[in-house]
Parts: C-alpha cells; sequence; structure tokens
C-alpha cells in the first residue's frame, strides 16, 4: 500500500460520506502493480456505480428487443424503457420536452450533428462561428470542417494566463457576422469553468444562438438548462457515470424542428417511397437506425442515481479536494499548474521540472496511479501555454484526500527514478 | 521500496536524456526526416551523412520524453560509422529487445548499450517511444521520406 497515513486533511464537515460512496463503484477495489487502484482520470471517462453497472445488464437479461418496431412484448418494454430513460434524463437537466433530447453516441456525435444540420442551414460564406481557446478538439474540428465547406471564418475567444477566456474580447468579436458560438462549460485541460451564463446572455442580446459542450460539467453536479438558456447542450454517458457509447444532444425544440435530419435510415422515418420521404417527428428525426437502447437505459439510470445525491455537499467536498491537491502540487518543487482560474473544477493540469508527462504518467502507473499525459485533445491550449504536454490529475466525487497523498507520494518517486 | 519503474529508467538512459549525444543539426546531411508521434507529440529531426554504404555522420535534433529521447541518441552512437547493412542489423535486434524482450537465457551484453532499453518490452505502452528514431533512420536510408509517424 502506498498511502500514507494522512494528517493534514483540511476537509470540512460533510454529510457527505465518501466511503460509503466509494463502495459502490466496484473497480475503485482493483489492484494495479499489486498497489489499490488511484483513479485520477475521471476527465477522460468516470468509473460506473452498480446501479449502472447492473442497469445495463437487467436491460440485456430481462428486455432485450428492438425499439419503436416489433408489437410484440419484449419490443414494447424495451421501448417503454428507452423512452423512461429519455424522460429521466429531461427531467435532470431541466428541458421542457422530451422531444428536446436526442440519444447520440458522445459529446462528439452530438457537436458533429449541429454543424452538419444547423450549421449548414445557417452559415454561409462571410459568417463567423465563435469558439474559445480552450475547447476540446471535438468543438473545434467540426467547426473547422462547417466553415472550410462554406466559406465562413472561424473566431476563436484569447485566454488570459490564468486560462479563462477574455470576455471584453468576446464581446468584440460577438459585434462580427456571428451565426453560432460553441463553448465548453469546464475545459478538459485546465479545469476553468467557464460563465456560460453571461456569455450566453452576451450572445442572445445580439440573437445569436448557442451551443455548449457539457462534456466536462456533468460529472460535476446537475445542469439546467433552461435555466442557462443554452440553445444546445451537449454531452457525453461516460464521463457522468454512464456508460460509453451513448450521449446526448439537447436542443431547444423550435430550433431542432426546423433542422434538416442529420442521418438517412431506419426509425427517423414516417414514410419512405422512392419518390419522397417524410421525415419522423422529434427527437427521432435524428435517431437514425437502431440505437445504443441498453447505454440508454444505463444512462437513464445514471441521472436516477446522480440526481439521488446531495449536490451541496458534494459540491463543497470536491471544491475542497480540488483545493487540497492544488495547495500540495504547489508545494511540489518543480511543479507548475497550467490553468489556474477563479472558477475550477477538479481538474489539475500540471509539468513537473523537464520531465515529459508521458515518463510522469508510466511511472505514476507503477505506483497504482492513474492520471492522463499528453495533449488531452486539446493542442491549442497546450501551444497557448507553452508546453508540449502536461501531467493532468482530475478529480470525481469518489476520490479522496487519502488519494491526492498517494499521488504526491508517487510524484515523489517519478524524481528519485528520473534522478532529480 | 521498489516499483518497477527503474527497469524502464535504467542509469544509461537517464544519462543520455539528460545530454543526448549527437544533439544538433547536421550541415550538409545528404538524408533529413522527421520523426513525430501524434499521440504523444515526440518530435524529433535526424540527419544523416553518407559515404557510400557507410553512415559517416549522424545528428539529431528535436523533443519528447526520455525513453524516446535517449534512444535517439543511444543509437545515433551506435550506428555511426556502420554499414547500412550492419545499421539495419541493429535495427533489427533493437526492434526485437524492445518488442519481444530478450530471450530466457540470453547473453544482455550482446546488446551493448541497447541493453539499457531491456525494459520497455513491459511497458507496451512505451515501445513505440524508443522505436521511434530507429524507424526513422531506417527509413532515412531507404528513402526520402519527409516525416515517419508512428500512427
Ligand atoms: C470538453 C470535452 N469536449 C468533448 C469531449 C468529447 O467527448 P466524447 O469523446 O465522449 O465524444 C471531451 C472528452 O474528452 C471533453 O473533455
Amino acid at each position: 500500500m502506498i498511502t500514507p497515513p494522512t494528517t493534514s486533511v483540511p476537509m470540512s464537515p460533510q454529510t457527505f460520506d465518501v466511503e460509503s460512496l466509494r463502495g459502490e463503484f466496484p473497480i475503485l477495489n482493483v489492484l494495479v502493480h499489486g498497489h489499490r487502484l488511484v483513479y485520477l482520470d475521471n476527465a477522460a471517462t468516470s468509473q460506473k456505480p452498480r446501479a449502472v453497472i447492473r442497469s445495463e445488464e437487467e436491460y440485456y437479461r430481462t428486455m432485450n428487443a428492438n425499439v419503436h418496431r416489433g408489437v410484440h412484448t419484449l419490443s414494447e418494454k424495451a421501448t417503454a424503457r428507452y423512452e423512461e430513460s429519455r424522460e429521466s434524463i429531461r427531467k435532470y437537466i431541466g428541458a421542457g420536452s422530451a422531444k428536446e433530447i436526442v440519444f447520440v453516441r458522445g459529446t462528439t456525435e452530438a457537436i458533429n450533428l449541429v454543424a452538419a444540420t444547423y450549421g449548414k442551414m445557417h452559415v454561409g460564406k462571410g459568417d463567423h462561428v465563435v469558439i474559445s481557446g480552450m475547447e476540446h478538439h471535438s468543438n473545434i474540428v467540426p467547426w473547422q470542417m462547417l466553415c472550410g465547406e462554406t466559406g465562413a471564418l472561424l473566431r476563436v475567444i484569447p485566454l488570459n494566463d490564468r486560462g479563462e477566456v477574455i470576455l471584453s474580447e468576446y464581446e468584440k468579436i460577438l459585434d462580427g457576422p456571428v451565426k453560432l458560438v460553441a463553448i465548453s462549460h469546464i475545459s478538459n485541460a485546465l479545469g476553468t469553468v467557464n460563465p456560460i451564463r453571461e456569455m450566453i446572455a452576451s450572445a442572445h442580446r445580439r440573437g445569436i444562438p448557442v451551443l455548449v459542450d457539457g462534456a466536462q460539467a456533468m460529472q460535476h453536479g446537475p445542469v439546467d438548462v433552461r435555466e442557462l438558456e443554452c440553445d444546445f447542450y451537449a454531452f457525453s454517458g461516460h464521463k457522468m457515470f454512464g456508460p460509453t457509447g451513448i450521449g446526448i444532444l439537447f436542443g431547444r425544440e423550435a430550433l431542432l424542428e426546423t433542422m434538416p435530419p442529420y442521418q438517412g435510415g431506419g426509425d427517423m422515418i414516417k414514410s419512405v417511397t422512392f419518390e419522397k420521404t417524410i421525415y419522423n417527428d422529434l427527437p427521432h428525426k435524428f435517431e437514425a437506425g437502431t440505437p445504443n437502447i441498453a447505454g440508454a437505459v444505463a444512462l437513464g439510470t445514471a441521472t436516477e442515481w446522480l440526481s439521488g445525491l446531495d449536490w451541496t455537499a458534494i459540491g463543497l467536498y470536491e471544491q475542497n479536494l480540488l483545493q487540497y491537491a492544488t495547495d500540495a502540487l504547489s508545494d511540489m518543487p518543480g511543479v507548475r499548474i497550467i490553468g489556474t482560474a477563479e472558477r475550477k473544477a477538479g481538474i489539475v493540469s500540471f509539468v513537473m521540472n523537464d520531465i515529459h508527462p508521458h515518463d510522469i504518467g508510466t511511472i505514476l502507473d507503477r505506483d497504482g496511479v492513474a492520471i492522463r499525459t499528453g495533449h488531452h485533445c486539446a493542442q491549442p491550449v497546450m501551444m497557448r501555454y507553452g508546453v508540449p504536454a502536461t501531467a493532468r490529475a482530475s478529480f470525481a466525487l469518489y476520490n479522496t484526500a487519502s488519494e491526492v497523498d498517494a499521488l504526491i507520494a508517487a510524484l515523489g518517486r517519478v524524481r528519485e527514478v528520473m534522478g532529480i | 521500496m521498489t516499483s518497477g519503474a527503474e527497469s524502464l529508467y535504467q542509469d544509461i538512459i537517464l544519462d543520455h536524456n539528460r545530454s543526448p549525444r549527437n544533439f544538433r543539426v547536421l550541415d550538409g546531411a545528404h538524408r533529413i526526416v522527421e520523426a513525430y508521434n501524434p499521440l504523444c507529440g515526440d518530435h524529433y529531426t535526424i540527419y544523416l551523412k553518407l559515404d557510400g554504404e557507410i553512415i559517416s555522420d549522424i545528428a539529431f535534433q528535436g523533443s519528447g520524453c526520455a525513453i524516446s529521447k535517449s534512444s535517439a541518441s543511444v543509437m545515433s552512437t551506435v550506428v555511426k560509422g556502420k554499414t547500412r547493412e550492419e545499421a539495419e542489423a541493429l535495427f533489427t535486434a533493437f526492434h526485437h529487445l524492445v518488442t519481444e524482450g530478450a530471450d530466457a537465457g540470453e547473453d544482455l551484453d550482446q546488446y551493448g548499450k541497447l541493453a539499457a532499453f531491456s525494459g520497455v518490452s513491459e511497458f507496451p505502452a512505451r515501445v513505440k517511444c524508443a522505436i521511434l528514431a530507429w524507424h526513422t533512420m531506417k527509413s532515412a536510408l531507404h528513402s526520402d521520406a519527409k516525416t515517419v509517424s508512428t500512427e
């Protein structure tokens, strides 16, 4: 066991019992190179609670059939379960109607869907599409492709040295011929929580719709799309304790209604002749082909599981843990934290001396500590801060201060192994 | 307490990482090839001078992890002055060592300095780092390819 006893853990008294919550995640007992797993790569994907694992299994054991097709009992059950899950998700994010909840593969597909449909309809030569300097490649490349095809211009909101968008620059950019703003809620590479409410309001004052990449936000607490007043909100199940291969595009009904379908096929039609196809109603118009039914069901379960948690207590707990990790890393000789925004989620990107992050990652892994190293699919961010790559520890609600201590101890070993 | 990471980061590797040999631009090089691993951003340029069949000089520049950099450095020292054929034989031996590991009962000494990389095979995610410069050297011998990518 590498976990040293902790003495100075400044955790405030909580109603939130992290140990019992950890018990719901079977994978946290896995041994890695003889050490109990210290999983600090939650921004890449989160682990799954038993409820979610069971839900997927139960679906396959008791009701597997195709949806929206058969009249037989199982198909009816599967369809009902699939639609119930959509309803759970609708409720969880505060959408007005289940028509606004489109099942997709994940954030990436959700953004591509909007670029390929809404984008192609509304963005033309000379128009601007706005993103920020901290976006994940999946919120850059689809817009670049769209701009390439239409002759539009991609504008990028610059970042300050702490890793925050410069709002005065944003305001200036919005005064151009902007047709859409696409911005992350929380940056996966820097941990910055963007002031998206204000940013959305600014865009709306000029009649510009906003897509929010919510991939990182959903694991840190509930999001209310009506309160944010966003036009589109994209997220992935696997980063919010749900399964891989399923995600959601929320879109305002009025916008989705006007958009052409994304893909053609079964389920997205009302009637097909060789002359003409009549598209299905929302949200099915955007769900061509047999969907990831089990994934959708288990994602619904994940939102139900999340709704049962005390997010006030967890929010405080996560902020304390982030502070503890930030302080401990700052005290570590040679460590420089990349991303020091005022408002951050539990993500700490850092470099240490001139040790390459991949060497850090390999040595940490031998101590059972899993972090991400590399450019985090955000190469422009790396360029902005003048590093080829970073090491990134990202924390979820089941991480503990003693796991932070394990990270720090293992980083000490990195220095030893690398002869520093 | 050892974590096993030491078997990867042997002294020779740390030494060549800290002070890489032949780490410069080679004026008048006959072959200049770039090596790039898009996954981790390791990026090197390798310069070769050929005198008939002989690699009369070799140098490199660039940045990346300790494994890729030390591997490029050690490679530059062992292939300098060798014939193409000898360099290719070294490539084959190195490739075997980092992908399969030394065979049971095999004498590591026969690998010379390359033996320092015998731990790599235990770290599958790092094999690409070790082999990057070698692939680049090999393609520089064969063709005028501009960039070698491990992806
Ligand atoms: C901010 C952000 N956007 C988008 C994505 C892409 O998500 P997915 O790969 O699940 O489609 C990620 C995942 O790493 C992310 O962190």
